[in-house]
């Protein structure tokens, strides 16, 4: 970044994402996606690709859209390769010299277009070395559809498909990594963020995710009143109670350098993150502390594995 | 200029002389050879395609949508599972309206699995809104292919094209053919200009919204009209490429109809087998001819009425079995453009030549045989059969 970031600065940019789209009030889609258009230079194009999901029938419902830059959206599962699309097509008509204006390719995708039934096309895309962006707004289960269970969704959480009965209580298994399986990709940037606070980490990584050459991937905790069952104005409090607690940290790959962007000044116990949200409500019940324990094992064992990784 | 190639060295060669700006690539037998012939171009520079080797059919599809929608002329080739597996992006790719170009190397839909050729493929396919053109040898899918461009991205119709050609029978045969000059193929297509498009630095474009059904219905109406504007347009290509060619291509081909009484309607590389045997026919003073569908989408009901309206009997000859119990595609799509005419043939459906089981010279008489027979008493049998299974009889 040529300058120190400052809120009051980037908000003047004119809007990339205008309003009158339809999502959700507290909604963090709509947040993650206007910090990250945001942090684009004045000057520059963008094609914003994006895949079926509460952000894509939300913002560009005919005959409105909501983008102020070119955006494209054709299937549920194939955001990436789309955007891979749009890309080839940018160099061949700059090498006839049809276009010659600076375009960036910035695909928005949920966790369930990302994590699964989008995970083919994503690793193709970033395997083959396409320069373009690819952002995942997490929030954790397939949204769209009414809160079904993605491999995003946290172990013991609440969904439609992974509902609480008297046998079977809640999701079975851990969240899937998927930060871990970009960087496995080495591609040049890969990195963690939220919508935290002043939203400097997530406008800073955006910067270095759209500007860094090649494939980058961006991974947004993405808060979903409806579907985590939280009052929907607190959302900026979720996000900071899922990085204090390490629920979700923030960090980043860097050329296969990692580096933790925030450490908790006080680092919380799981059960504050937990404890506002109905989704892990059960969690709560007599008889259910172990769940409880076993959340904190498991934050705990992630975040003393990415400190070993950090060297923090 | 003649040359010896193979349906796939042809189409590649053709592709190549298009020189496209984007190409999507995934192998599947049997079209692989169509990537594989056109990645030595792009080794060698010869071409200006950026060649995206993805990692799957419905990824190729998803490339090509999205670069022609960005501007760029797209194309791809596919044959059986992997045009299965880009259906729900047919569709998507025909409702944006993007004049994408696709080489359909015909081979049957698992399972179980086989990789020879029936139509089965594309056929599964004949409701997405893709314009569809079927070659009977090598020659026509060469021409096929060069003359996608002109009808897709004319501005009546703008809609993709899928040239279809038998797989291993004329993808992989070689037949001497006639190439034209490159320069002459790039006149003939010209430059693609779209008005809109994502990459226009004039205005931004959104393409693919979320079409509540206050709207959804004139979308699809539109492109209602543009399938049926796209059969004048198919014609009137034809005739420019027939003044730089010397060949004449129609909606079908009529071989010996002028005083048939018998006659076949079949589609592909069979028309080959069936021309050789009705010759023979016509020795012995049988009044046998045949259409050979080339355009099967848009289906050139009207004119293939007038074709058959003076023959006493006629057979489909399906390559694809529709399982709807009632005949095969091409049979109902006939049967349906005969319905209104006064006087209409005796009409039968014969399933034959599924995952590649061959067909003969002597079949084809057998069938003709067969019509005559109808055409003597007036008296059809079933309907809808097969041929050229074993009999219960054999397989036990």
């Amino acid at each position: 970044m040529r300058t120190v970031y400052d809120l009051k600065r980037e908000v003047e940019k004119p809007e990339r994402l205008t309003g009158g789209h339809r999502l959700c009030a507290g909604c963090g889609a709509g947040v993650v996606v206007s910090g990250v258009l945001r942090a684009l230079d004045k000057e520059d194009r963008a094609v914003v690709v994006n895949a079926t999901s509460c952000l894509e029938v939300s913002t560009f419902m005919y005959p409105y859209t909501a983008y102020m830059d070119s955006y494209i959206h054709s299937a549920f599962e194939n955001s990436a390769a789309t955007c891979s699309g749009v890309e080839a097509a940018y160099n061949a008509l700059k090498r006839r010299g049809k276009v010659e204006e600076t375009f960036k390719f910035i695909t928005f995708a949920g966790d369930g277009g990302t994590y699964d039934i989008g995970f083919q096309s994503l690793s193709g895309a970033m395997e083959r070395g396409h320069d373009m962006v690819y952002v995942c707004y997490d929030n954790e289960a397939y949204m769209n559809t009414g809160i079904q269970r993605s491999s995003s969704t946290p172990l013991f959480s609440r969904t439609t498909t992974t509902p609480i009965g008297s046998v079977h209580k809640g999701k079975k298994q851990h969240k899937k990594d998927l930060t871990e399986i970009l960087v496995a990709h080495n591609i040049p940037y890969v990195a963690q963020t939220a919508p935290l606070g002043n939203l400097k980490d997530l406008h800073t990584k955006s910067y270095k995710t759209i500007y860094t050459e090649g494939p980058c991937f961006l991974n947004v905790l993405s808060p979903c009143p409806r579907g985590w069952d939280y009052p929907m104005e607190q959302l900026t409090e979720i996000i900071k109670l899922a990085v204090d607690t390490c629920v979700w940290p923030l960090y980043e790959v860097e050329e296969g350098v990692w580096r933790l962007s925030h450490t908790p000044k006080k680092k919380l116990p799981v059960e504050d993150f937990l404890r506002p949200q109905g989704r892990f409500r059960h969690m709560f019940q007599k008889g259910n502390e172990w769940m409880i324990e076993e959340a904190q094992q498991y934050v705990d064992q992630k975040w003393e594995r990415l400190l070993e990784h950090t060297g923090a | 200029m003649s040359s010896c190639l193979s349906g796939n060295e042809a189409v590649a060669y053709a592709i190549k002389q298009i020189n496209p700006d984007v190409m999507g690539a995934f192998p599947i037998t049997p079209s692989t050879e169509i990537p594989e012939y056109f990645a030595d171009y792009v080794a060698n520079g010869e071409v200006n395609t950026e060649f995206v080797t993805v990692e799957s059919e419905h990824s190729s599809m998803s490339v090509c949508i999205a670069a022609q929608a960005a501007g760029a002329r797209s194309v791809n080739a596919t044959s059986s599972c992997g045009l299965a597996l880009m259906y729900e992006l047919l569709y998507v790719a025909a409702s944006c309206r993007l004049p994408i170009t696709l080489a359909c190397v015909n081979r049957t839909l698992s399972g179980p699995i086989n990789i020879n050729n029936d139509h089965s493929d594309s056929m599964g396919a004949r409701d997405s809104g893709w314009i569809q053109i079927y070659a009977e040898n090598n020659q026509e899918a060469y021409d096929n292919f060069l003359m996608a461009m002109p009808i897709g991205e004319h501005l009546s119709v703008r809609l993709p094209v899928m040239t279809c050609m038998d797989g291993f029978i004329t993808s992989h045969a070689i037949e001497n053919i006639e190439l034209l000059e490159t320069d002459t193929v790039r006149r003939f297509i010209g430059d693609y200009n779209p008005e809109n498009y994502l990459l226009k630095k004039e205005n931004p474009m959104a393409v693919g919204p979320y079409d509540v059904s206050a709207y959804y219905m004139e979308h699809k109406v539109q492109e209602a009209e543009a399938m049926k504007s796209a059969k004048a347009r198919i014609v009137e290509v034809a005739t420019e490429f027939e003044k730089i060619s010397g060949r004449r291509y129609g909606l079908f081909e009529e071989y010996k109809m002028e005083d048939a009484d018998l006659a076949l309607v079949l589609i592909g590389s069979s028309a080959g087998t069936a021309k050789a045997a009705i010759d023979r026919l016509r020795e012995k003073g049988v009044r046998a001819g045949l259409v050979k569908i080339r355009v099967f989408r848009p289906f050139p009901g009207e004119e293939l009425a007038r074709a058959l309206a003076n023959t006493k009997v006629a057979a489909v000859m399906d390559k694809s079995e529709g399982f709807s119990a009632n005949g095969g595609p091409l049979f109902a799509e006939t049967r349906s453009a005969l319905y209104d005419l006064k006087e209409r043939p005796y009409l039968i459906n014969i399933v034959y030549g599924l995952g590649g089981r061959d067909l003969k010279t002597a079949d084809i008489e057998k069938v003709f045989g067969r019509l005559a027979d109808i055409a003597l008493t007036g008296e059809i049998g079933p309907t809808y059969t097969h041929m050229g299974q074993r009999s219960k009889e054999e397989m036990e």
